[in-house]
């Protein structure tokens, strides 16, 4: 049975309290969640429909550089192609955020003033999240000092899967705080290493009790990354959770996700399960790299009505 | 006592195609009829479509860096295994070319030996092109000056409908100077190229150095031609003169290097300009004395 918004009231008021509510909560049919998610994968998106999806897509990529070898020039780069991902169509719209690492933000905040593009950045020990809480609230700290809109934060997946639901819950509680009201806060479960569906469900509602604004699959970093049942899990607990509670909660599949076909299907999802509501930048994302490259091409497909090469877009 | 008769069902063939080393249908579901020489059934062969042609070059940019990487020693191995392999199917062959021409079996037979023949000419070029197209420039100033050849990119061959012969032809030039391939077969004799694509799959040929494709000029060539992942376009299979020039201007857009169609005897000597038409000549100044 879906929560009502009076059982969610006492949820986390206990450890004991907080299991109790995770555990009730209705199991996933994992064979009926990989047929759904399949079943909406095989919808035919043409013509205009494709256009409009291929245009979401790019308002909705979070660019993301995530590696020890990011420097302030790639950086600069990336926030650059973020503004204005097809120099030669004025009509391309840009993306909704880059995300970099905390010591970067600075960087993409002083390339992107001005635009509407936003400065996502991971935090709190990314991406394992193994480290002191000191430690993971200085690290949010920094990168909200720097001015970064969005905080992407990894959550302590050893102490929810040997089930100190409380301690996730109060780690995501303190990190909101950090964050404070000028930074969004997104939650990475990393469902490549919970397991179950059962446990993506439940990580999802704990999230969203905490406080979350996004909750997101996977640091990337990780293999498997995003899924579509995965996703799917989430996007249903997003749903649940507004019925419950009126609160509108975003999500996004990060890693995995490069091709143009992958990321209409991940829309066509959204918009079955949680909502057209959803379809928007500010309630759905896609972390990726290689996904806007090819959104691109498609977009000049349609628009030329040739095929273009990847020899016309930056390399990321 | 005798066992009763019993007549063996034909196992009959699906032809395919050959896109990134594996044997794909058309993604179409699409397929057409090739009859023989005197118009009588022969098979269904798979009629490719844009998204076929796509996936194609797709698969073929994916492998250029590993065949252009090889060495061009290595390179004239693998196009001579394909002439070792094919000396083995050389009945196979006959018939298909006999099917598909209607010539004599001596004639058949005589056209898979030169087609073969010609692929081992190829191979044996493969690490000598760069001595005969490239070397050492003489400049004025204390610097060594040399050009060597580099292939082109991913090149879309439009084949001849000369079933075998002017398929390899066409084919073993490209893919001799590390170019990666898509080729669209003969639209009215494409069986020969479908087989050809199974020799290759068993000859050391990576996987996407060469795809094959089959189905329609007139509905293919034209996303090949204005395919801006394309570097090069072999004309010598369009025989209409109005698709052949509507296939030029649209691959002008990215420069693709093009070459014309025109009359040519596949008996004859073949020359180097199916070499050289694509490849790209790169120059090195290099400072000595210092």
């Amino acid at each position: 049975m879906t929560p009502t918004a009076s059982s969610l009231a006492d949820a986390t008021s206990s450890d004991a309290a907080l299991r109790r509510f995770l555990h009730g909560l209705p199991g996933v049919d994992q064979v009926g969640a990989e047929q759904r998610a399949a079943a909406l994968a095989t919808r035919s998106i043409k013509t205009t429909a494709k256009e409009f999806a291929i245009d979401l897509a790019i308002r909705m990529v979070d660019l993301t550089t995530l590696e020890g070898q990011d420097t302030p020039g790639k950086v600069r780069a990336l926030s650059a192609k973020a503004m204005r991902p097809d120099p030669a169509d004025p009509s391309c719209p840009a993306v909704a955020a880059v995300c970099v690492y905390p010591d970067l933000v600075a960087v993409a905040k002083e390339t992107l003033a001005g635009s509407e593009v936003k400065v996502a950045s991971v935090a709190t020990a990314f991406p394992s999240g193994r480290s002191a809480m000191a430690v993971k609230l200085a690290d949010v700290r920094s990168a909200v000092d720097a001015g970064a809109d969005e905080v992407d934060m990894v959550i302590d997946r050893g102490a929810f899967l040997s089930g100190r639901y409380l301690e996730v819950f109060e780690e995501i509680v303190a990190v909101k705080a950090e964050c404070g009201e000028g930074a969004h806060l997104k939650v990475i479960f990393e469902t490549g290493e919970l397991q179950t569906f059962d446990n993506i469900r439940r990580v999802s509602w704990l999230a969203m009790l905490a406080g979350a604004d996004f909750i997101k699959t996977s640091t990337g970093k990780v293999v498997p990354a995003a899924t579509m049942p995965g996703t799917l899990v989430m996007l249903e607990a997003v749903r649940d959770f507004r019925e419950a509670t009126g609160q509108m909660v975003g999500v996004k599949p990060a890693g995995g996700i490069r091709a143009s076909k992958e990321a209409i299907r991940y829309l066509v999802m959204v918009n079955e399960v949680a909502g057209p509501d959803w379809l928007d930048p500010d309630w759905f994302r896609f972390g990726a790299s290689s996904l806007l490259n090819d959104l691109l091409m498609q977009r000049t497909k349609t628009r030329t009505g040739r095929y273009s090469g990847p020899d016309y877009f930056t390399l990321d | 006592m005798t066992p009763p008769e019993v007549t063996r069902i034909d196992v009959r063939k699906t032809y395919k195609l050959y896109i990134g080393g594996a044997f794909p249908r058309s993604e179409s579901g699409r397929s057409y009829v090739v009859a023989d020489a005197k118009g009588r059934f022969l098979a269904n062969a798979s009629q490719a479509s844009r998204k076929d042609a796509r996936d194609a070059v797709k698969a073929a940019r994916a492998a250029f860096g590993g065949w252009s990487g090889r060495t061009a020693y290595n390179r004239g191995q693998v196009v001579y295994r394909i002439a070792e392999v094919l000396e083995g199917r050389r009945a196979q062959l006959e018939a298909e070319v006999r099917d598909a021409t209607g010539l004599t079996p001596a004639r058949a037979r005589g056209k898979v030996d030169a087609a073969i023949d010609r692929l081992v000419w190829y191979a044996g070029w493969a690490d000598k092109i760069a001595q005969v197209t490239g070397g050492a420039n003489p400049v004025a100033g204390p610097y060594f000056n040399h050009s060597a050849p580099e292939p082109t990119g991913v090149v879309a061959v439009i084949a001849p409908d000369d079933p075998l012969l002017g398929l390899v032809s066409v084919l073993g030039p490209v893919l001799t100077t590390g170019n990666t391939v898509v080729l669209l077969a003969s639209e009215p004799a494409p069986l020969p190229a479908v087989t050809l694509s199974e020799v290759m799959a068993t000859a050391d040929v990576p996987g996407g150095v060469v795809n094959v494709l089959t189905g329609s000029r007139a509905e293919v060539a034209p996303w090949l031609a204005s395919h801006m992942d394309v570097n090069g376009l072999d004309l010598t299979g369009v025989d209409d003169p109005v698709l052949a020039r509507t296939l030029e201007a649209s691959a002008a857009d990215n420069l693709k290097r093009v070459r014309r169609p025109r009359a040519e005897d596949f008996a004859d000597a073949p020359g180097i300009d199916r070499m050289t038409g694509f490849l790209e000549t790169k120059t090195v100044w290099h400072p000595m004395g210092i």
